[in-house]
């Protein structure tokens, strides 16, 4: 910079700060340095912010887990209580586990749902999601016995304003529900996110996928259908759209483009 | 400036507000005032932002080109708005779960802009600072009793302690459904300005314009 309007010769620093602000060079000079500094802070906070987040992350997906299955309860030892669930990666279209192709333990469902080498597009698409994963990542709890005694399955779908992600778990005959939960959705509070409602969530207990035919009866509605109460959940008071994609995407993923195959080979006593 | 600091802090909350007096940051107060907890949270994270950014843009104000000022605002105010999201999803994570996207909205909150270059680019760092924090107090204030009536009225409980039973978990009230969408915080923040400008007349805005009977000729 020159500055010849200085009255006496300062440092280079000191003139640098008394020259006009409007200069070209120093416009240029600040609006480089604003944001190195900024950029090194923002980047400096989420690098070493990251384990903690990432841990966060997993320790919600694995509470949800737990919750689901019923043995949540506030102040466990999450980490000792999840490592009673068996993750596996599950093929969909085979309803087998290829855990010697994936690492249970770190493959991302959700991610692999945008990669074409992991996904396929969706042409009859109710829940809304575009994208189907071939793979997902499914836990099963065992008794004390080793005995199978319940399955819980990723699943997900559009509700009103957001994809709703979940999980349900079935009993080990891969037909009586045991629960239902959402962990992450945007729907309206007090009305399609009642979803998250302790009342609700315990009308799915005990509900039926399929009939004595094997036909998929599970119904989220405002009235009772033909198959009868075993199969329906009453749908949320104000909150329609949300309700119909709830029934949506419980009926896609545990149809036959979805959990259909691998819920047969449970229910054949095949896992 | 004649205003002392204890000015500079405590007239944004009443007397200056930004939202009832400026009408600024009306859109996140719709947006995040349906429960106590999350409006809390968002007022703390306003204020954090506008106090730090209105410090260090005041800083900064005699180096500022006046050609990018508002650039050089924006790149430090979004800074500390991705610091605090940062923060929130570390050592928050169910809230920030709640605020999502509207942490990162607080950079368009036009009250952190409006304090930088309405205040911070004409004053010391420290003044700046003040008036920063009061004026989020303020914002926070005004969060805070929407989100008293929109929580207490729309879901029966405050900071999520339940007062009133609802019919949906089997007790007596029947929760008013408007107030948790964010319409109702419209009204809610016009009665408030009613009621604030009623108390303080002298902040009843002039009118722009005045009916006039013409004589017919």
């Amino acid at each position: 910079m020159s500055d010849t309007q200085s009255p006496e010769p300062k440092g280079v620093i000191a003139r640098f700060l008394a020259a006009p602000p409007d200069s070209v060079g120093k416009t240029i000079f600040i609006a480089v340095a604003v944001c190195l500094v900024a950029s090194m802070i923002v980047s400096a906070a989420a690098v070493s912010l990251r384990p903690v987040q990432e841990a966060n992350k997993l320790k919600d997906k694995q509470i949800n887990v737990l919750q689901v299955a019923g043995v949540y309860e506030p102040g466990i030892d999450v980490a000792q209580a999840f490592a009673a669930f068996e993750p596996h990666v599950l093929d969909l279209a085979t309803g087998e586990f290829v855990d010697d192709q994936f690492d249970p333990a770190t493959f991302d469902d959700i991610a692999a749902a945008s990669d074409p080498e992991l996904s396929e597009p969706l042409e009859n698409d109710p829940a809304g999601i575009g994208r189907k994963a071939k793979y997902r990542v499914i836990y099963l709890l065992r008794d004390e016995n080793g005995a199978l005694d319940k399955v819980i399955l990723p699943i997900h779908g559009y509700g009103l304003w957001s994809t709703l992600y979940g999980f349900i778990a079935l009993e080990e005959n891969g037909n009586d529900i045991y629960g239902l939960q959402f962990y992450q959705h945007g729907e309206t509070p007090g009305l399609g996110a009642e979803v998250d409602n302790p009342r609700w969530k315990a009308l799915w207990n005990g509900k039926k996928l399929r009939d004595d035919a094997g036909n998929l009866q599970i119904t989220v509605a405002k009235s009772m259908p033909a198959a009868g109460p075993d199969f329906y959940i009453d749908a949320l008071a104000g909150a329609t759209l949300t309700t119909v994609g709830v029934d949506n995407l419980v009926k896609f993923w545990m149809g036959d483009a979805g959990y259909g195959p691998f819920l047969a080979k449970l229910q054949a006593g095949e896992i | 400036m004649s205003q002392t600091k204890k000015d500079l802090l405590v007239d944004p909350l009443v007397d200056n507000n930004p939202i009832t007096l400026q009408v600024l940051g009306i859109c996140s107060a719709l947006a995040v005032t349906s429960s106590l907890q999350v409006a809390f949270v968002m007022a703390l994270a306003v204020t954090f932002v506008t106090a730090f950014s209105s410090f260090f843009i005041s800083m900064l104000r005699n180096q500022i080109p006046s050609s990018i000022r508002i650039i050089v605002q924006m790149v430090i105010i979004a800074s500390l708005v991705i610091l605090v999201d940062q923060i929130l999803k570390a050592y928050a994570f169910e809230i920030s779960k709640t605020l999502s996207v509207f942490v990162g909205l607080i950079i368009t909150n036009c009250i952190v802009m409006g304090r930088a270059e309405a205040f911070a680019m004409k004053n010391p760092p420290v003044a700046s600072f003040i008036d920063g924090l009061g004026n989020g107090m303020g914002y926070g204030l005004i969060l805070m009793l929407v989100g008293v009536i929109r929580e207490l009225f729309g879901s029966g409980s405050l900071f999520g302690v339940t007062i009133l039973e609802t019919v949906n978990n089997g007790g007596w009230y029947v929760p008013n459904g408007l107030l948790l969408l964010p319409p109702s915080a419209f009204f809610i923040i016009g009665l408030i300005i009613w009621a604030f400008r009623t108390w303080k007349p002298n902040q009843v805005e002039e009118r722009e314009y005045k009916i006039q009977q013409v004589e017919a000729h």
